[in-house]
């Protein structure tokens, strides 16, 4: 099993890191990027049948988001590598 | 309109001040404006609790050419020179989200200096935190710490000296209060008061968004469960935006295009723009449609109240903008002419031309209420004074010592300081670990000292006596590095005001400052109230924090806390008592803050002080290390660290051993000095009526202490000073 999560800034919480790279962007030329917001994926994999969705969700929000500041939305894959 | 009953306390406004503004008025107030009062009559922004005390602090001197009122305050320093200083406190944003609360804090700091014209050159700060057993209390403050250094290091001003206590009091109400220090020529003082009718009105910095909404309002409730989930007010700090406004506005400051300015802090765009009208006798007029946003759709509220970090507001000379632009534009960054300089007295606020809000400024922000509250004795003070100590002759002193010395409120905080940077700039000569901090000032021979200090256990015990010690041991700390002090900045912290309580801790606390700042001669220039420091298990402790500067004429005269030569006399300036009450060594042995308050005579302590400094300028000492929190031994101990010496100690006074050694009696200077000096210096303590004993001797590694000679203590000082470096480190690992 493998967890997908994806953490990103909550709506309105300002992205200086974005905001950067916006300008990075702009600066080299490539017109017409209005804004850039940066988050993270986390691959987490599982041991087959030892956790579930709920105990997933239980990690976001007590370590892998910082959920004052981040949303978190995540996805179960059953391949396995 | 029926909904009023509603609004007005969702904005924060008792029944009576919305009667009040509608009184004023001659009107009710549409929700635009009832959301701008809502946040200008917040106690963070009014100040309506405690402004009727604080006006009895002494606040003028010869040295002060600026005291509260402005941004920040402003002492004279010798040849034409200025410090620009002051604290605030961050508590209710950094025990939501630690790291960018406390970087925000340093943020808002920062910004108030360069408003005034002064380049920032230090920052300090001063932290409470639970006791570190708890992994949410080590979540705290790793991050607090964390936030304040990327800050600061980011911007490249050092952080240079700072303290923090741990205590759980404070576990659910972390205190986070910043200080920083910017120096300037008198004549580039800066101020916020937009006046000439015409002018432009500029925002400069960060766009608006939604972040921070309200914050001021936030602040100025006690914090449950629901507020920490009222994630709305988390801002983002950009240091790196922080830096291009300071740049450009020093920049801009070289020209004569700048009228007023002023930062955006708490409650944003209405603060800063209705205090700059209101300061300036005049009125602005703000077009919203102007004012770049990060975000889509935000209501006229949103950008009034939007606490977006790293913006500042600037009224320049008409006809200048385009001159101004091009110097923001030089920095990346972008002036928007948002609205002009008015003689209405009003603060008028369009949107797209129509008027949405149109009010008094001086109202909106000078004519808040101001409450006087009624005060008791809080009924825990009947018992907190006594306690009984079973077992003390036959304690083992050793232990007792390195377990005190691993305390993480005694302990070395190098985990902490090692994360910031203290160096950067290169003017620091004393670096974190000596009793102050000191910066060379260039240029000149000149140096200042810096120090922040406050005791909240002392100030529970007696608000009086504690906040007077606050004031007196930075007054100290900063004399034992050859300073003279100056003025201070106080950052006052304590529980809700509107219970009787708290209101006399607030009380006595103003008191012993104010009598304390009379003595010393060191008034206070500027500062900040925080209120409603409290969660559902209580209030924390009162706790006044005492930012202080001092000068020092020569640098070559400035003096550090170790002990420097093997054979040096070392001696006591002030004298032992019996007293325990409140010691770090009391609590450790109960778990309590028990006891009395250490007494406090200020004219002793004056003299104390007079004696060290005078003995400092006729170069007789070594070293010089105020006794404080852990007592004599631990002050001998923290003086044979800096250089590997030791000690060798004999004491005489008929004391009980452990009030003795670790007590924490006030006005008590550890001072090392040569065999040859200590004739002139027993005679300029007779001169100043100042008790002095000779302790021993700097001796090679071993701290040595005997007592009416019996051997109490033997020990290598490495052994301690391992103990005392390893302490917080080895907690946050746990």
């Amino acid at each position: 099993m493998k967890a997908t999560v994806y953490v990103t800034l909550k709506n309105g919480i300002a992205d200086p890191q974005g905001l950067a790279v916006r300008n990075a962007l702009d600066s080299m030329g490539f017109d017409g990027v209005k804004r850039v917001r940066i988050g993270k994926i986390i691959e987490i994999e599982l041991e087959d049948g030892c956790l579930d969705e709920t105990k997933v969700e239980e990690m976001c929000r007590s370590l892998l988001a910082n959920t004052v500041m981040e949303d978190f939305t995540f996805e179960m894959s059953g391949e396995k590598r | 309109m029926s909904s009023s009953t509603l609004d007005y306390s969702l904005a924060g406004l008792s029944q009576s001040e919305f009667d009040l503004i509608c009184e004023k008025l001659c009107r009710e107030p549409n929700l635009l404006e009832l959301a701008m009062f809502g946040v200008m009559w917040s106690e963070h922004c009014s100040y309506k609790n405690s402004r009727a005390l604080l006006k009895t602090l002494p606040t003028g001197g010869n040295a002060i050419l600026q005291g509260p009122g402005e941004n920040a305050g402003i002492v004279d320093i010798g040849e034409g020179l200025a410090v620009v200083m002051k604290v605030e406190s961050h508590n209710h944003p950094s025990a939501v989200e630690p790291y960018q609360g406390a970087a925000t804090g340093v943020g808002g700091i920062i910004r108030d200096i360069f408003t005034m014209g002064a380049r920032p050159i230090a920052l300090l700060n001063s932290l409470r935190f639970g006791e570190l057993d708890k992994s949410r209390t080590r979540y705290l403050f790793e991050n607090v710490v964390k936030g304040i250094g990327d800050y600061g290091n980011c911007m490249g001003i050092p952080t240079v000296a700072g303290e923090i206590y741990f205590d759980d009091h404070y576990a659910g109400n972390p205190l986070v209060n910043a200080m920083c220090v910017g120096i300037m020529r008198h004549e580039e003082v800066k101020y916020a008061r937009a006046k000439g009718v015409g002018n432009p009105v500029m925002l400069v910095g960060a766009t608006t968004g939604r972040d921070g909404m309200g914050g001021a309002a936030f602040a100025s409730v006690e914090l449950t469960e629901q507020s920490l989930e009222r994630k709305s007010a988390v801002q983002v700090g950009d240091p790196f935006m922080e830096k291009l406004l300071l740049e450009a506005c020093i920049e801009l400051f070289k020209t004569d295009a700048v009228i007023a300015i002023q930062d955006l802090g708490a409650a944003g765009l209405t603060s800063s723009c209705c205090e700059m009208a209101s300061r300036g006798r005049s009125g602005i007029k703000i077009e919203l449609s102007c004012v770049p946003r990060r975000e889509e759709a935000m209501t006229p509220v949103e950008i009034m109240l939007s606490e977006s970090q790293e913006r500042m507001l600037v009224v320049v000379k008409r006809g200048r903008e385009k001159e101004v632009g091009s110097i923001f534009e030089k920095w990346g960054l972008s002036g928007t002419v948002i609205g002009e300089v008015t003689d209405d007295g009003l603060f008028t606020v369009l949107e797209r031309g129509k008027v949405v809000a149109s009010l008094p400024a001086r109202l909106l922000a000078d004519d808040a209420p101001v409450y006087t509250r009624e005060s008791t004795r809080p009924a825990y003070l009947e018992s907190v004074g006594l306690f009984d100590l079973h077992e003390r002759e036959d304690m083992n002193i050793k232990e007792t010592l390195i377990a005190l010395l691993a305390r993480p409120t005694i302990a070395g905080k190098e985990w902490v300081y090692s994360q910031y940077d203290h160096m950067v700039r290169t003017s620091t000569v004393t670096v974190p670990g000596s009793d102050s901090a000191v910066l060379r000032i260039r240029g000149t021979d000149r140096a200042i000292a810096l120090t922040i200090d406050g005791n909240g256990s002392y100030c529970y015990l007696d608000p009086f006596r504690g906040a007077a010690i606050a004031v007196a041991e930075a007054a100290r700390n900063l004399v034992c590095s050859g300073a003279r002090p100056l003025a201070i900045t106080d950052g006052l912290n304590f529980g809700n005001p509107e219970k009787r309580e708290i209101y006399w801790q607030f009380k006595e606390t103003i008191a012993g400052l104010a009598a304390a700042c009379n003595v010393l001669g060191t008034p206070v220039i500027s500062g900040n109230v925080s209120f409603y420091n409290e969660t559902e298990t209580g209030a924390i402790f009162p706790t006044p924090i005492v930012g202080m500067v001092g000068v020092i004429e020569d640098i070559s005269k400035v003096t550090e806390s170790f002990f420097i030569n093997e054979g040096d006399a070392i001696l006591l300036l002030g004298e032992n008592t019996h007293e325990l009450g409140g010691s770090e060594y009391l609590r450790m042995l109960t778990g309590k803050t028990i006891g009395e308050c250490p007494a406090i005579d200020l004219e002793r302590e004056k003299k104390v002080q007079r004696l060290c400094l005078e003995a400092i300028e006729r170069r007789l000492l070594n070293s010089a290390h105020d006794c404080s929190e852990g007592g004599l031994a631990v002050a001998l101990s923290e003086c044979c660290f800096g250089k590997g010496l030791g000690a060798k100690i004999e004491l005489n006074d008929t004391l009980p051993i452990d009030a003795l050694l670790f007590g924490e009696a006030q006005s008590r200077i550890v001072v090392s000095l040569d065999e040859s000096k200590l004739g002139s210096l027993l005679g300029l303590a007779g001169e100043f009526g100042v008790p002095v004993q000779v302790l021993g001797r700097v001796d090679r590694s071993e701290l040595k202490i005997d007592v009416c000679g019996r051997e109490v203590l033997s020990v290598p000082v490495g052994e301690l000073e391992a103990r005392w470096k390893g302490a917080i480190e080895c907690a946050m690992r746990s």
